[in-house]
């Protein structure tokens, strides 16, 4: 995988996740990514950023051009220094929260792109990439 | 008959925002008697779970205050978003644009002619 471009964003408050979700939008349009999947994309990321906000009171972003066998995408790395979670593996289900939420942000956001990563240490933090490919399904 | 409250979402709204959005129309609910809330979304480019459940608490909390909401106007690529996110919206009633939005409400709370002056609007 190569990258094409890389840049940081850091997310501090609420009114941040206009501007981030913007800047996705004007890279994922570079690639030549559908609106539905630029959609998915700014979805996904719209859910991880406020899990920062809320979990971590915030943290950064990593917002980067990526090519793979010649296909372009968009990968976002989402980094706080937050609580961290407990079980991941229950975090990514349906349905779960340990705030008032609906509980799909995790699992809602992995659906809404291709690749999903997700590493959490408790008292350490989380940090979440997540990439949409140009043409993914 | 109470009329119908017609809000144009024109942003994109952070968290924030959208709880004021729902208490202000709430309050406006009450104040105006309404019996209808029509929520324009056409502008709005994403719609996540947050968002997706305040539309849902916008209609749960009209529908107590005796007012039917309808959401009208969502982009293709949000629905097809709030679907794959898990977000149905059950409860929330749809249509195209404003004007089959406005022909549901009719329906539903049995008037066929709702005036234009009985029309509030507002604008975020």
């Amino acid at each position: 995988m190569i990258v094409l471009s890389k840049e940081k964003f850091p997310i501090e408050k609420e009114q941040d996740v206009i501007l981030f979700r913007n800047r996705i939008k004007e890279l994922a349009t570079r690639t030549g990514m559908s609106l539905v999947n630029q959609t998915k994309l700014m979805t996904a990321a719209s859910e991880l950023v406020r899990n920062m906000l809320r979990y971590a009171g915030g943290g950064v972003t990593l917002l980067e051009i990526v090519s793979r066998s010649s296909i372009p995408g968009v990968r976002l790395t989402f980094i706080d220094e937050g609580p961290g979670i407990k079980d991941v593996h229950q975090a990514m289900k349906d349905g779960f929260s340990t705030g008032k939420s609906l509980g799909l942000g995790l699992p809602g956001a992995k659906r809404l792109v291709n690749e999903f990563d997700i590493k959490s240490e408790p008292g350490k933090g989380t940090t979440v990439t997540i990439i949409r490919w140009k043409n993914g399904l | 008959m109470g009329p119908f409250l017609l809000v144009t979402i024109q942003v994109d709204l952070y968290d924030r925002l959208a709880l004021t959005l729902e208490s202000d129309l709430i309050n406006m609910v009450s104040k105006t008697e309404a019996k209808g809330v029509l929520i324009d979304i056409s502008a709005v480019s994403i719609v996540d779970s947050f968002m997706g459940r305040i539309l849902g608490n916008i209609a749960s909390m009209s529908k107590i205050m005796d007012a039917a909401t309808v959401v009208v106007g969502m982009q293709p690529a949000v629905a097809i978003t709030l679907v794959e996110l898990g977000l149905t919206l059950s409860g929330v009633h749809t249509a195209l644009d404003v004007e089959q939005g406005m022909e549901l409400l009719r329906n539903k709370i049995g008037h066929p002619d709702t005036h234009e002056e009985g029309l509030y609007d507002s604008i975020i």
